[in-house]
């Protein structure tokens, strides 16, 4: 703090949010029942699926899966159609052929919100908050995915809003505390601190008590030494139960936090596998690299 | 304009610091204030050129319609161009069903006019809800105009020629009121002049009034409890971004549809209340100006902000009877005051301020902050 007083500091208008650094609390229990007994296995399977824009094919035959509990990397260099495929899983686009399953039933045809509803979460690639919403009421949107208040009940206030407020309340506060945002909870959206903005996407995802937790760049714009924290902080989701899918552009990153890797390139999927494995994968290091001329 | 903001965030934080029975009679004396107003006739506030009760009527009527207009445009971000459909909606069925095919009274009336708006809010909504902003905006307009131009061409619905002898609300006549009248500044009780409680005449508008400012305290708190809900914040996220809220589980589409709905039915509300005050009504009552005129007390008000929107709505009915002196210069005056407003105060008058959560948690950040540098 500096010499000025906090009364002069009030007056300037809205308090310098900088200031303080937000530490994330990984102590708290962000545990929910949904995702307490899971079953080992497939969480989610992408079948053979095959998306066109016209000409394009943005994805071309890809098949993987994603195991119960783990954390698995999509990797890829640019336009490699890992956006893409997040938007299929969730229900963005429709694959032009073959399925998605997630706990072995197959999406179809359903919509956004009902994906959300059966347990798959995500957050983008280029933030989007709700921004002029502050950060609690952006976290208790994610709640209410669970919730079925209606506007009768809401009007007579019956028991079941009451209840099902004081639940998203409480669980957002949770999230909010584990994700370091505590002290951030009513200040709008758009005026949290770019990284504060990349972990409220995060705990508005785990909000909607999600079975799969989808993160798109979530480290993207940060340095270094943020990225390898936000990396412990989404290790530590994992530990409490929760799987994770991490879109990642930065190989060596991905490499410390995954379990298990996928490769992209030109919406193929070129390789699969260990970290160690990719690492050493000539057809990786030809897309990321480009071919070694020397060694050839 | 800060010193404003700041005397009346002076005000606000006075009013929260005020302990809770001194809170409740202060709002009850400004509710009995309201009331009172049209016999009162505050010097400098009552309108000389036309019937005071009248102008109230019609800015509490306004106020019923802004709020509706609040839902769809201030919450739910959906902007409807043809307001003015439901209104002549409710309107309508208060006259066809209270007068010229049927004759049943106005308080069965009202019901079935809100219903029946909710249920043209439903059709409209279902099928252009898919389509979003600006394409909204277009086809709203176009059902606004469809609405009077069936209202014009069809001779079930008289056409034309309107409908008249439109029901009242039933009168008790219990007691007589005297106006306060006023010469310059000193206040004399007409005893010559009264309103009688509770009887709605034609020549007396200030029962009318009292009926469409209870109906706005009334609709105020239904906004208040829906808006502090999972429904006001699905509303907010939709506005905010619809793909992001779809993929959060919001059905964006189900709660567009709710606002619309909820919408119409405060509209056709106050359509219904209009027809039973006028007595008469005719298709000319609802072109397509008023649509304009509502959206802007909306925006002028600040989207989203209940209290802003009864202002806006107050100021822009209350503010072109106060200077009819003026008579066609109003109009200049009032495109100068919007182009004022658009350039100084885009967000308009009263913008929707953070939760009073989010103020109570400033105020004990501060609090916080002062204990350490003390």
């Amino acid at each position: 703090m500096s010499e000025s007083t906090p009364a002069a500091e009030r007056s300037e208008g809205p308090p310098r949010l900088e200031a303080v650094e937000s530490v994330p609390d990984t102590s708290v229990d962000i545990r929910v029942e949904e995702i307490a007994e899971l079953p080992p296995g497939k969480m989610l399977e992408v079948d053979d699926v095959t998306l066109r824009f016209g000409g394009v094919k943005a994805l071309d035959g890809v098949s993987f899966h994603i195991n119960t509990g783990e954390i698995l990397g999509l990797i890829g260099p640019n336009g490699a159609g890992k956006t893409t495929c997040f938007n299929v899983m969730t229900g963005v686009y429709q694959p032009t052929s073959g399925a998605v399953r997630f706990m072995d039933e197959p999406l179809g045809k359903r919509n956004k919100f009902e994906i959300t509803k059966l347990g798959i979460a995500r957050t983008f690639q280029n933030i989007r908050l709700f921004h002029n919403m502050t950060a609690l009421e952006n976290v208790l949107v994610g709640a209410d995915a669970h919730h079925s208040t209606g506007i009768f009940s809401a009007l007579l206030r019956l028991p079941k809003h009451r209840a099902e407020e004081a639940e998203g309340m409480a669980r957002a506060q949770e999230l909010l505390k584990f994700m370091g945002l505590e002290r951030r909870a009513d200040e709008l959206a758009r005026n949290l601190p770019y990284g504060d903005q990349r972990r409220l996407e995060i705990a508005r995802a785990l909000a909607t008590n999600p079975k799969l937790l989808c993160l798109d760049e979530p480290a993207a714009g940060f340095n270094p030494a943020e990225k390898a924290r936000l990396m412990e902080l989404i290790q530590t989701i994992r530990d409490q139960g929760y799987t994770v899918l991490l879109i990642e552009h930065d190989m060596k990153l991905v490499m410390g936090v995954t379990d298990r890797i996928v490769v992209l390139e030109f919406g193929k999927k070129i390789a699969e596998g260990l970290p160690a494995d990719i690492r050493d994968n000539p057809a990786v290091v030809a897309a990321y690299l480009g071919v070694d001329e020397s060694a050839s | 304009m800060n010193a404003v903001k700041s005397f009346f965030h002076a005000m606000g934080t006075r009013f929260r610091e005020l302990p809770r029975w001194a809170k409740v009679l202060l709002a009850v004396a400004a509710v009995v204030f309201v009331y009172l107003l049209p016999i009162i006739n505050p010097p400098l506030i009552t309108t000389t050129d036309s019937d005071f009760g009248a102008v109230l009527f019609l800015c509490a009527l306004y106020s019923l319609v802004a709020l509706g207009l609040n839902i769809v445009i201030g919450y739910a971000g959906l902007l409807d161009l043809g307001y003015i459909g439901f209104f002549a909606v409710g309107a309508f069925t208060v006259g066809v069903l209270g007068s010229s095919h049927a004759k049943l009274p106005l308080l069965l009336c009202i019901p079935i006019a809100m219903a029946a708006t909710l249920i043209s809010g439903v059709l409209l909504g279902a099928p252009t809800l898919r389509v979003r902003g600006d394409y909204l905006a277009i086809v709203t307009l176009g059902f606004g105009e469809i609405i009077r131009l069936i209202l014009l061409n069809t001779d079930w619905l008289s056409g034309a020629r309107g409908i008249s002898d439109i029901p009242s609300p039933p009168s008790w006549a219990i007691f007589e009121i005297p106006h306060i009248t006023w010469q310059g500044f000193t206040a004399f009780v007409d005893l010559e002049n009264t309103t009688t409680f509770l009887e709605f005449g034609v020549t007396d508008s200030i029962p009318y009034y009292w009926l469409a400012l209870t109906f706005v305290i009334i609709v105020l708190f239904l906004d208040w409890l829906m808006q502090n809900s999972r429904v006001g914040r699905a509303w907010e996220a939709t506005r905010e971004d619809e793909d992001a809220a779809e993929l959060m589980g919001v059905p964006t589409f189900r709660f567009k549809l709710l606002a619309f709905a909820t919408g119409a039915a405060i509209g056709g509300l106050s359509g219904a209340l209009f027809a039973s005050k006028q007595a008469f009504i005719n298709p000319d009552n609802f072109t397509i100006i008023y649509s304009v005129l509502f959206v802007a007390m909306v925006v002028v008000g600040g989207q989203g902000n209940r209290w802003g929107v009864i202002v806006a709505a107050t100021l822009l009915t209350w503010a072109p009877e106060k200077f009819r002196f003026l008579s066609d210069g109003r109009f200049l005056l009032f495109g100068v005051a919007l182009m004022a407003l658009a350039i100084f105060r885009p967000q308009g008058l009263l913008p929707p301020r953070r939760t009073v959560r989010a103020r109570a948690a400033e105020e004990s950040e501060i609090v916080e902050e002062g204990a350490v540098n003390v």
